[in-house]
């Protein structure tokens, strides 16, 4: 080994470190989180520790309805925009590490389960674009077509064990199924006449349901992931059938659907009820009234808790439902439109965004009590890193 | 009950006739009511549009699960097609009815300012 090739590599570990800040400053990922800032397509990556803001990045586009997926050591985080905008952010120096725009109007994506493909679900064009995760560069383009070329905005799109992605086609009222185990041009399953109108779609946490929620019918499309030879199965057919459903000001979404207590708490659509069904017959067990049309109904991770939100304009409240007695036990009223909340890996707490004050609210979920609230503009989606091992997220 | 009217025919029928009766209403003249909003009301309902309005329609009205909102989309249509749909919806579909919150007056100015474009939240 010569000197010369000492000192080279003592400089350039010397320059490494200098990058990289110093060791002192050296942190995991696992307690941070990305918050987006819905109208100046900016995000705030924050810490839920001592719950403080690291960074805000700036310059990521159209973020309405923006969701985010995180690569599976947790550095990264994917951020899908409304503009078609895909981009990678380090979350330990809150910098872009690369961005493209690949759509014309996205609404959603998924990592896949060995984290080296990233896609994404596009309204326009309609179908699911699939990236290389590391580069950013695509490796497959998957056109929603249907009756004879007609592009099918994609819904619900999450990611399932086998290396598969799964979504559905708004308008067309089929799931497909896209196996990307063997190389990178998929073979895909499609399932036809699920119902009218799938408007978004959920994996249940152990990765075995399929999930599509129907706007045009009373009931769900479901598919049994260990037995997808026996097609799609209608579950909670006539749910409130005979009853004048309410507008529905906002789509509900099935991301967050709760499972708790050997039930799944979803949102009813056109009611203000949270429905609870038995995760093992499908069948509606009970249903909660609540104070609006509720959007998100989140179970805490031990699921001793549902948290609900509500469409506009019933959406200035938070509700809690006891899972235990099936009650409500706290209603808070933060301020206008709260869009989004998402609790921390073990639970103890919840980030809760408060779009029209400008604030995200953090609450103590054994206390039920405000801890604290950070200044963040106009925020919707939170997504914590901990999402990473998450099968459908 | 939730079944919803199937897709088009229907959809035209009840569309038609609700023009129908839009026109009516419209054909005797209301004595003064051509009166845009006050501002403070004009910031709220800009505020509505973007916001919710643009969570189906995308914030910038450039189409989400609804269709695009923008100048380019809604030349060519007729004002009161447009004011009927949001105020009443698009039953099968998840486009909400709107009258609750916006009178007819509002959504005729609204319906004018979408077709100027460069609506701005802030
Ligand atoms: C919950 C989702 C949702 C919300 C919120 C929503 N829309 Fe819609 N809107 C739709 C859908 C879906 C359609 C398409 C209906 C169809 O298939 O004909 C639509 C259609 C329309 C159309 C007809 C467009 C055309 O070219 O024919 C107009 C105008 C419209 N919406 C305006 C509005 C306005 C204004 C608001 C807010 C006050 C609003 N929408 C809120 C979903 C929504």
């Amino acid at each position: 080994m010569t000197v010369k090739y000492l000192i080279r590599t003592f400089v350039f570990a010397a320059l490494l470190l200098a990058s990289s800040g110093s060791l002192a400053d050296m942190r995991g990922s696992g307690d941070l989180g990305v918050i987006i800032e819905r109208a100046s397509g900016s995000i705030q990556i924050i810490e839920t520790t001592n719950r403080t803001k690291l960074f805000s990045v700036e310059g990521l586009g159209d973020l309405s309805h923006a969701s985010v997926v995180f690569s599976r050591d947790q550095r990264f985080a994917f951020v899908f925009g409304r503009d078609g905008g895909l981009t990678k952010v380090d979350i330990l120096t809150g910098k872009i590490v690369k961005r493209v725009v690949q759509g014309g109007n996205a609404i959603g994506g998924a990592i896949s389960q060995d984290g080296k493909l990233v896609a994404v679900s596009n309204y326009e064009p309609g179908g699911v674009r699939v990236f290389n995760s590391q580069t950013l560069e695509m490796v497959a383009d998957i056109p929603a077509e249907y009756d004879g070329g007609l592009l099918s905005k994609t819904v619900g799109l999450v990611d399932a064990p086998g290396n598969k992605f799964i979504f559905s086609l708004y308008d067309a009222g089929q799931t497909w199924i896209a196996d990307f185990s063997a190389s990178n041009t998929p073979v895909i399953t499609k399932f036809t006449d699920i119902g009218l109108l799938p408007y978004d779609g959920l994996i249940t946490p152990d990765a075995r349901y399929y999930i599509a929620g129907l706007f045009g019918e009373d009931g769900m499309a479901m598919l049994d992931l260990w037995h997808p030879e026996k097609g799609i199965k209608r579950i909670l057919d006539g749910y409130g059938r005979g009853e004048e459903p309410l507008p529905v000001y906002k789509m509900p979404h099935l991301e967050g659907w709760a499972a708790a207590g050997g039930n799944i708490f979803l949102p009813a659509i056109g009611r203000y009820e949270v429905l609870v069904v038995s995760a093992s017959s499908w069948k509606e067990v009970a249903r909660i009234p609540v104070h609006g049309q509720p959007v998100f109904a989140m179970a805490r991770p031990d699921g001793r808790q549902v948290w609900v939100n509500f469409a506009h304009p019933k959406n200035d409240v938070l509700q809690v439902i006891d899972v235990d007695t099936m009650s409500i036990i706290k209603t808070f009223k933060p301020g206008r439109a709260i869009l989004h909340m998402e609790f921390t890996p073990r639970g103890e707490q919840i980030w809760v965004s408060v779009r029209d004050r400008n604030v995200v609210e953090v609450y103590d979920t054994t206390t039920l009590e405000k801890i604290t609230e950070l200044p963040v503009d106009t925020p919707s989606g939170i997504f914590l890193s901990a999402r990473a091992s998450r099968m459908g997220l | 009950m939730m079944k919803m009217l199937s897709q088009s025919p229907a959809r035209n029928v009840f569309i038609s006739a609700g023009l129908f009766f839009l026109l009516l209403a419209f054909s005797v003249p209301a004595a003064g009511t051509e009166q845009d909003p006050e501002p403070k009301r004009q910031r709220e309902l800009i505020h509505l549009l973007v916001q919710d309005c643009g969570s189906c329609h995308g914030l910038t009205l450039k189409g989400g699960l609804g269709p695009a909102l923008l100048p380019q989309d809604l030349e060519g249509k007729d004002n009161e097609y447009l004011s009927e749909v949001i105020l009443e919806g698009v039953p099968g579909t998840p486009m909400p009815p709107w009258n609750v919150e916006i009178t007819e007056n509002e959504v005729r100015w609204l319906v004018r300012r979408m077709k100027e474009g460069e609506i701005n939240d802030r």
